[in-house]
Formats: C-alpha cells, sequence, structure tokens
C-alpha cells in the first residue's frame, strides 16, 4: 500500500549561480513520479528561478525555465511565493514564467508546519 | 582597481563589502552578482550612491541568462566576455571577492 506525504521544497538561491535550483527541479519530478503531495515555495533569491525570459546561450550552460512550466503535466500546481522576497527585488507576479501564489512570510511558515517532510535547496 | 563580485546582494555581503572598502576603480558584477545591476533591487540606491566614484559594470550573458537584461539600472554599463577582458587589462590590478 503507498501512502501519500505532502513533501514541500523550498528553494532559496538564485538559478545559474549554484546548482541548488536544478537539483531541487529533479526532486520535485521525482516526488511528483511518485504521485506524492508537492508543493514549492520560493523565497529570498529563489524568486529569481521563474523570472521570466532566461536566455543562457551566452554562458554555455543548459536553461530550464520551460521546466516550470511543465510541472503542471505532472501535477504539480501549488507554487507558493514569498511577497516579501518579490518587492526586495523589484518583482511582481508579471514578471514570473508561471502562475504562482504570492504569500506573505509569516504564511509561509504556516504552510511548513503543514508538511511531512520539508526539503530546503 | 577592478572589483569582481559574482555573488548576489542580497545573498551575501560582497556588493556592501566593496562599497565600503573601494574608494576608485570598477565593479564587474558576475553570475549572481548581476542581479545587483536590476532595477527595482533593494541595493538599487547604494549602487547608483557609489557611482560618482566608482564606474559600475555587467557582464551581459549573466544578465541574459537570468532574464534581466531589460531592467539594468542607470548608469551600469553591459559589457560581453570581450569588455570583460579589456577591463582586467585596462586595470593594475583586479580582486574577485568570492
Amino acid at each position: 500500500m503507498s501512502t501519500i506525504k505532502k513533501f514541500l521544497f523550498v528553494n532559496r538561491k538564485a538559478p545559474y549561480g549554484t546548482v541548488y535550483a536544478l537539483e531541487s527541479l529533479e526532486v520535485v519530478l521525482i516526488g511528483a513520479a511518485f504521485e506524492q503531495d508537492v508543493s514549492l515555495a520560493f523565497m529570498d533569491d529563489g524568486v529569481y528561478q521563474l523570472k521570466k525570459g532566461h536566455q543562457t546561450k551566452g554562458i554555455g550552460m543548459k536553461g530550464f525555465e520551460k521546466t516550470y512550466g511543465a510541472l503542471e503535466d505532472y501535477d504539480v500546481t501549488k507554487l507558493y511565493v514569498d511577497q516579501e522576497s518579490m518587492a526586495a527585488r523589484g518583482l511582481t507576479p508579471d514578471d514570473l514564467c508561471v502562475p504562482v501564489e504570492m504569500m506573505p512570510r509569516a504564511d509561509m511558515g504556516k504552510l511548513m508546519e503543514e508538511q511531512d517532510v520539508v526539503l530546503s535547496f | 582597481m577592478l572589483h569582481i563580485i559574482n555573488k548576489s546582494p542580497l545573498d551575501r555581503p560582497s556588493l556592501d563589502t566593496v562599497l565600503q572598502t573601494a574608494a576608485s576603480g570598477a565593479i564587474l558584477l558576475i553570475e549572481d552578482g548581476v542581479y545587483a545591476a536590476t532595477c527595482g533591487n533593494a541595493v538599487e540606491a547604494r549602487l547608483k550612491n557609489a557611482m560618482g566614484t566608482l564606474k559600475v559594470y555587467a557582464l551581459g550573458p549573466d544578465l541574459d541568462a537570468r532574464g534581466v537584461a531589460d531592467r539594468v539600472t542607470e548608469g551600469v554599463t553591459v559589457v560581453g566576455y570581450d569588455g570583460f577582458v579589456d577591463l582586467v587589462a585596462e586595470h593594475k590590478t583586479s580582486q574577485s571577492w568570492l
């Protein structure tokens, strides 16, 4: 018998400068493949992962912006973005490549408390 | 001196340390450092203040990769890898604030 657990992936690093963002996506997709209840949170520089318009040819790295758009196909639709982090970076939801739920930081804490497993990247 | 910064200003204190340390010369923002050169970032005012004494450059390919090439702060000069080489050659010394 399979058990479904609530997984939250907390993303706090900018894309490309480190490998955390890409690694998080890999694990998110594994969690989705095992039909777990997956949510993603984006805080601090992690909100930069969702900034639309990545053009990575010039730095010779594979872009992964499209993967965020494909999450829906894996039934990963719960994407939460920290409002304060967006404001500190001059970003609005229109700047992002996928639809998200904007959330105040206090509510982020509650979201974390509701989980069975929290993985931080 | 050329100060090369590759860390996001909201993740590490590299930019602020340089702004408090460097009296003259230039700053080149690369990798995650380029976020410092984007409009609306919390460090925008501090970076603009520094432009009176320091020239500020940002690496174009890193801006492109992160989707922020269209929101570069006024006064920042965008350079390519060839410009990166020129800046290193033009300055007597360079320091990478890793």
